[in-house]
């Protein structure tokens, strides 16, 4: 028995020589993670079964450290008009208390990193890079803030995240809250953000998640994150929670249909073809890094009308495509899976693959060269899982 | 940790044979499902099927990857575990057990290992 594919949450990242350990890594060795090298960084892949843990997501809660995600903070007079300038989005128009999802670009359109960048007051915005990318992103941050009033600071060593994600992640939460707090974050719309003192800590808690379920992330410094870690590990008790790894988060995310750095998207793919025009905003006013080729891409059709582009495919038997998988029409290849796995869910195989956009319709029947073997797989929309509400 | 099992043989793939029953059984071991994580489909094969020791005749899907399985001897396939195919965690929960895959009419053995000798190389603990 040999394995021929690479797990899926290694990424085409440069690993560095001793990873780094999040604040909570005491506590997923006593509680018997499995650990792998994620971005730089030694993170729980799992804690028992990954299938286990995808169920109790969607059926109750899971508890993640995201500690390896970055924390940028923008702030000054001019951080709005600075990130309209590094990033492709409009996030001066970013209410107080919400968050966008958008990205940093290359000048010739390449994605850089995709982001979210939450504003939590008129000047202070936080930018939430992916582990791997922080680096590379807080240097373009700080070139890119040239000539602006504001000032870029690299959170990431101090601030540590965890995510409560599924059906009962609200209730467990708000139960470490007071009443006024309560009321608070109990009323946050999805993307949207509040300060919050929970389980006695002080945090910024978002309703936000890479799951495809309600739940909230949690962001607070570093010594506090081993105590919030046990107040919501014993708050969740009642309800089913557990501690979830990588693993499942990359298989929920994948059934959510969200993109991942390293496998759908890369410097090498354009927004338009990743399925993510809508996140540039070639409308707002001054230049952008990225405006110019974006805009030809644009005017191209790259991702409509010509070119590739991202899509769903669903196994229709039993094999599963996983990543750099071969993409055939009627034997010849096409395109090129980008991720791939039995949807614990759905209970058939499911994939993203970028194809030409002519085979780019739902109902359109491909297959996938599944180790010289072609596998029948159909486009269909996305995402593949939507959560009832 | 995982265990390997006392008496039987072992390739370097990990799979297991077990040649104290006739017909033979194969499985694979409990530090490659340690590896693979959840198993979630079996390709196995079928009944009849001639196998050439140390050439692919199947294969293992987890969530995370898929697997390559190979004939840790040559012989002809008898039996099918029906019920594996139907529970494929059977593998994860029961490696050496109910968890077995097929078993096979030996005509020779592949180049297999005894239990200490995969220990050696693997790690694990012998049960």
């Amino acid at each position: 028995m040999s394995q021929d594919t690479p797990e899926n949450t290694s990424q085409d990242i440069p690993e560095t020589a001793s990873p780094r350990l999040t604040a909570l890594h005491a506590v997923h060795e006593s509680l018997g993670a499995h650990f792998t090298d994620f971005g730089g960084w030694q993170m729980p892949l799992k804690y028992g079964s990954e299938l286990a843990e995808h169920r109790t997501v969607r059926e109750a809660a899971g508890l993640f450290d995201l500690s390896h995600m970055g924390e940028v903070r923008a702030t000054g007079p001019a951080a709005g008009a600075f990130l309209d300038h590094a990033l492709v989005g409009r996030l001066s128009a970013i209410a107080v208390g919400k968050a966008k999802y958008s990205l940093i670009c290359a000048a010739d359109g390449g994605i850089i990193d995709d982001l979210i960048v939450y504003r939590l007051a008129e000047d202070d915005y936080l930018v939430v890079p992916n582990a791997g990318n922080a680096p590379i992103v807080v240097a373009a941050l700080e070139e890119r803030a040239a000539g602006f009033d504001v000032t870029v600071h690299d959170a990431s060593a101090e601030t540590s995240l965890l995510a409560v994600q599924g059906p009962h992640a609200a209730a467990i939460l708000l139960s470490l809250l007071s009443t006024e707090d309560a009321a608070r974050v109990g009323a946050l719309k999805y993307y949207s953000c509040a300060r919050a003192t929970v389980a006695g800590h002080r945090a910024l808690v978002a309703r936000t998640g890479y799951t495809g379920e309600d739940g909230f992330e949690l962001f607070v410094d570093n010594d506090v994150a081993p105590a919030l870690w046990a107040a919501l590990a014993e708050a969740g008790q009642g309800s089913g929670l557990i501690p979830c790894g990588l693993a499942c988060r990359d298989s929920l995310r994948l059934e959510a249909g969200m993109p991942l750095y390293g496998n759908e998207l890369s410097r090498e793919v354009s927004p338009y073809e990743a399925g993510l025009g809508g996140v540039v905003a070639l409308g707002k006013e001054g230049d952008f890094v990225g405006r110019t080729a974006l805009q030809q891409q644009r005017d191209d059709g790259v991702g409509t009308t010509s070119g590739r582009r991202l899509v769903g495919l669903q196994g229709l038997g039993r094999r599963a495509a996983r990543s750099h998988y071969t993409v055939l029409r009627d034997g010849s290849p096409v395109g090129e899976v980008t991720s791939g796995l039995p949807s614990p869910t759905l209970g058939h195989p499911i994939a993203l693959a970028y194809v030409p956009v002519d085979l780019s319709e739902p109902g359109t029947r491909l297959d996938v060269d599944l180790r010289g073997r072609p596998e029948p797989f159909e486009v269909v929309a996305l995402p593949f899982y939507r959560r009832q509400r | 940790m995982s265990t390997v099992k006392a008496g039987l043989r072992y390739s370097e793939d990990h799979e297991w044979l077990d040649t104290a029953v006739t017909p033979a059984r194969v499985g694979v071991t409990a530090i490659a499902v340690e590896a693979l994580g959840d198993v979630v489909h079996l390709e196995l094969p079928e009944a009849g099927t001639e196998l050439a020791a140390g050439d692919p005749c199947g294969e293992i899907e987890s969530t995370k990857s898929v697997s390559d399985l190979y004939a840790p001897a040559t012989g002809t396939v008898v039996e099918v575990n029906q019920a594996v195919l139907d529970d494929p965690a059977l593998v994860n929960e029961d490696p050496y057990g109910a968890g077995w895959l097929f078993t096979v009419e030996m005509s020779a053995e592949g180049t297999l290992l005894s239990a200490e000798e995969y220990l050696e190389r693997n790690g694990g603990e012998l049960a």
